[in-house]
């Protein structure tokens, strides 16, 4: 077996729970996140933004905001100008800056710098725009309806069959075998619609950057994102900037969720930094983070699913119509793989449509693509659970996927953790606590692919023994101390003599974002694999100075050692003893890894939720709540569990609270925490995690993703809870007090 | 456009400030005194992200104008610890992983301080009630809550 695949071993680091290294900056306010840094001669830059869900810019004028004392530069479109080639690039540049039309309430229309953040929002109120206003559309089955206002003409791909407005731009299709002859076998089949609203991220910081772009192309740029490689590829593409020139360094960053794995209005402090000649920094408030930042997709979707007296599944079938907002999409996809993923089905086809509509752009949240998928498959395979008198875990059970089912998707798995976690939430106490009077309990399982994707790695062995590693992907919830556990346990040494730092863009090669639960995975292997580099390298320093052939040295507590008595008899040379000699034995020591990482081992979870429904008001109470997911291998267990209880908050706020609501003149009505209402601290119990350990064939300690995994199943399960309290089946998100109250007086 | 001149008390320092009438207290501790430990997540009161304690009263600092803070006292997140001295609550939710961004950290340690010192035995509920106003996005509450009953009941040991 290749060294770099799993092999099961005792860990002395990983799996313990030490304090995070960047706790003490977070914990005393020292901390800087994006809004957290200033630069000499800084201006404060405001963006003007739409009013109109869907209007022709006619023109603007901006000479009354360039009159005004302590404006330093006025921009729109027109100081854009490089037209990028790809379509994507293209899409993110209007997206940043509208050109002839605004496609959605909240879209940039101009934007300013100047001396002070009241001068710049004055000037704001200085710019007139003259708007043409056109019809608009905000829902993703009328925007599909062929006589639908059309966002914009000319995207639709070759795959999109006729007979739709030209706003489906994508279809995809997955699965195998014949779902219809399935459902002849079935005793019952089961056929429902169901709806998800839109619902953000809910990052409680802010987008936030600080830009310097010279006349000279050379520009930095400080801001808060989950992928810095990706704020400079992407600005130098939109502005046709060499992307060397472009030094982008990641602050702390206060939450993403996939949010922040897009470039929202980081072009924008560029260019009017390079029209004013001066840094800009550029803070959104929290309206135009719901108003002009992506939100996930709406979606509509049609499920039937196939299921025998015994609870097998005969055959399945879905249709997910996703909103992909004012340009075209691709998350509709995601939930196609990703819906009937956790079963192994004979039979089974699912389709995905990329709707475009006058809404910002969706972008990932968590999972993109996958709660929208599970939430009406889990919610029929409870259906059917309930009509054939079938229990719900036993069922899944019965048609889990495991090693070697080909799944709806396309692979055949490897060893995976579902049957697991079902297993796990049987034997649990919570599936036989007693319920009250108005409760019910449900559960679901879900499905996360979990990424690699492109990843560098440094590791420097400094003079004093001491190391300092690092990574390019910002640490969104603790990853720094995961990379510096794996590093001290691969070299041997204790975890306090590991500094790990997010290195700025001029000092690593490239890194995919912090995305897809791929962080501990991908950057966790490029660290083991660093490190193993380095200690060859000191292996050879120790060979050099014993005068034996490197072959002859192991490595092993943070020293060489001469590899048996046949090596020859010498003292162990410890990490601070060769580094120390570094010099004279061929210069500074590091080791790192770049690699395109692959085998990121897919997630599976189950969720059991106790919810209580108020009968007088039809309001949703969780109670309990139990998380179990197959984490691979825990590096940090704390940071696991945060991962499980955070997601299964979203899921939560998601079920019940969360929803984008658009009022018929296409503008968004709750921008803001008051009216969009993400769970708060009286609204949840103790949320219990369970961390099963499934190892990851394709990771050397076993590890797999598990940022995502746990929003996903929250949706359905707390539907599921929701039907066996009040005897309701409710197929459309969120469960708000009145419709449930509705469904339940059978209104 | 006229400064209003306001000599208050940060962190026990007495502090002088010039702001325009319309900045808050938030905008001056970020961006005139460089105390950007309070952050804003929503400037409407909503998040919490921003909570100092003024004369004794937990308040959203982004719904105070600075020129109120005249002759007041203000607690920052800042000032929570003593030199290299973490407040029980820091050292606890370092210990008991109660962070994941941190970027409500801050005003979550403010708010309980707040919370500790008016009651220094409050029940789960009262704890989760007190903290609804600060919104936290990536725990679902579970380790804070845990840690300020935990912190509590050390704090209540220790006296």
């Amino acid at each position: 077996m290749p060294k770099d695949e799993y092999q099961s071993r005792d860990f002395r680091i990983v799996g313990t729970r030490p304090v995070r290294p960047d706790g003490i900056d977070k914990v005393t306010g020292k901390a800087r996140y994006g809004a957290d840094m200033t630069a000499p001669g800084m201006l404060w830059g405001a963006i003007l933004r739409s009013p109109h869900a869907h209007a022709r810019i006619k023109s603007i004028d901006t000479s009354a905001a360039e009159a005004m004392k302590g404006v330093k530069a006025v921009i729109t479109r027109a100081d854009f100008t490089y037209q990028p080639e790809s379509a994507s690039l293209a899409d993110v540049l209007d997206n940043c800056m509208a050109g002839e039309k605004a496609r959605y309430d909240g879209h940039a229309v101009a934007a300013v710098a100047a001396t002070s953040k009241s001068i710049a929002r004055a000037a704001l109120k200085a710019i007139k725009v003259d708007y043409g206003v056109l019809p608009h559309v905000t829902d993703v089955d009328e925007a599909m309806k062929p006589d639908a206002p059309v966002i914009e003409a000319g995207r639709v791909q070759e795959n999109v069959p006729e007979g739709y407005s030209e706003n489906v731009t994508g279809r995809s299709q997955y699965g195998h075998g014949d779902p219809e002859a399935g459902f002849e076998k079935a005793d019952l089949v089961i056929e429902r619609h169901f709806t998800t609203a839109a619902t953000h991220q809910g990052y409680i910081e802010p987008n936030a950057c600080l830009a310097q772009l010279g006349a000279d192309g050379q520009g930095e740029i400080w801001v808060c994102t989950q992928g810095h490689y990706m704020v400079r590829n992407t600005c130098a593409g939109v502005l046709g900037l060499d992307a060397g020139m472009l030094r982008v360094t990641a602050s702390e960053i206060g939450g993403g969720f996939g949010g922040k794995t897009h470039v929202w209005m980081e072009p924008t402090a560029l260019v009017l930094s390079r029209k004013a000649g001066k840094p800009v920094k550029l803070v959104l408030s929290r309206d135009e983070v719901f108003r002009a930042t992506g939100p996930t997709a709406s979606s509509s979707i049609d499920v039937k699913i196939g299921m025998k007296k015994d609870g097998s599944i005969t055959g399945a079938t879905a249709t997910y119509r996703l909103q992909a907002g004012a340009y075209p999409g691709s998350i509709a996809f995601l939930s196609a793989m990703c819906g009937f993923a956790p079963y192994d089905l004979k039979h089974v086809r699912t389709e995905g449509y990329e709707v475009m509509t006058n809404r910002p752009k969706a972008a990932a949240y968590r999972a993109p693509g996958a709660p929208m998928a599970a939430y009406p498959v889990e919610s029929v395979i409870d259906e059917l659970c309930q009509k054939l008198d079938l229990d719900p875990l036993e069922t899944r059970l019965k048609n889990a996927a495991r090693e070697g089912t080909k799944a709806s998707y396309g692979p055949t798995y490897p060893a995976i953790g579902l049957e697991a976690t079902l297993k796990a939430a049987q034997s649990h106490p919570h599936w036989i606590a007693p319920l009250g009077e108005n409760q019910g309990r449900g559960v679901a399982c879900g499905f996360w692919f979990n990424f690699g994707g492109d990843t560098c790695v440094s590791l420097m062995v400094n003079p004093d023994g001491t190391v300092s590693l690092s990574e390019g992907n910002p640490d969104i919830g603790g990853s720094r101390a995961s990379m510096s556990m794996m590093a001290a346990e691969e070299l041997g040494v204790d975890l306090d003599q590991v500094r790990t730092v997010i290195a700025d863009t001029a000092s690593l090669g490239q890194n995919e974002v912090t995305d897809g639960s791929r962080v501990t995975f991908a950057v966790g292997l490029a660290t083991i694999k660093a490190a193993r580099h380095a200690i060859q390298i000191m292996k050879e320093r120790a060979a050099m100075t014993w005068g034996i052939d490197p072959e002859a040295v192991d490595w092993r507590d943070g020293a060489a050692h001469p590899a048996g008595p046949n090596a020859g008899k010498f003292p162990p040379m410890t990490i601070k003893e060769i580094a120390a000699i570094a010099s004279n034995t061929g210069g500074p020591i590091a080791g790192h890894h770049e690699v395109t990482a692959e085998g990121a081992g897919v997630s599976f979870a189950t969720h059991m939720v106790d919810t209580e429904t108020d009968p007088e008001t039809g309001q949703v109470k969780v109670l309990r709540y139990t998380v179990f997911q197959d984490a691979g291998k825990a590096v940090h267990p704390d940071y696991v569990e945060g991962q499980f209880q955070g997601g299964a908050a979203q899921g939560i706020g998601w079920a019940i609270n969360e929803e984008y609501i658009y009022g018929e003149d296409g503008r968004l009505q709750n921008p803001g925490f008051l009216d969009y209402r993400i769970p708060v601290a009286s609204d949840l119990p103790m949320i219990e995690p369970v961390i099963l350990e499934i190892p990851n064939p394709g990771h050397p300690y076993g590890v797999r993703g598990v940022g995502e995994t746990s929003i996903v199943p929250p949706l359905a399960a707390i539907a599921n809870a929701v039907s066996r309290s009040s005897n309701v089946r409710l197929t459309s998100l969120p469960m708000s007090p009145p419709k449930v109250l509705a469904a339940m007086k059978g209104t | 456009m006229s400064q209003i001149h306001v000599i208050t008390t940060i962190n026990g320092d007495e502090t002088e400030f010039l702001c325009e009438a319309q900045e808050t207290l938030l905008d001056v501790l970020r961006d005139h005194l460089d105390l950007t430990g309070s952050k804003e997540g929503c400037g409407t009161g909503d998040c919490g992200a921003c909570s100092v304690i003024v004369d004794g009263r937990l308040v959203c600092a982004c719904l105070m104008l600075a020129g109120e803070a005249e002759g007041r006292s203000v607690e920052t997140i800042e000032g929570m610890a003593d030199g290299d001295d973490l407040h029980p609550l820091q050292q606890k939710f370092l210990e008991m992983a109660a962070l994941q961004c941190g970027v409500c950290t801050p005003g979550i340690l403010v708010a309980t301080k707040n919370l500790l010192e008016r009651n220094p035995n409050p029940t789960e509920e009262e704890v989760r009630y007190w903290l609804a106003g600060n919104l936290c996005r990536c725990t679902g509450y579970d380790k804070i809550i845990r840690a300020v009953m935990d912190t509590a009941a050390d704090m209540r040991g220790a006296a």
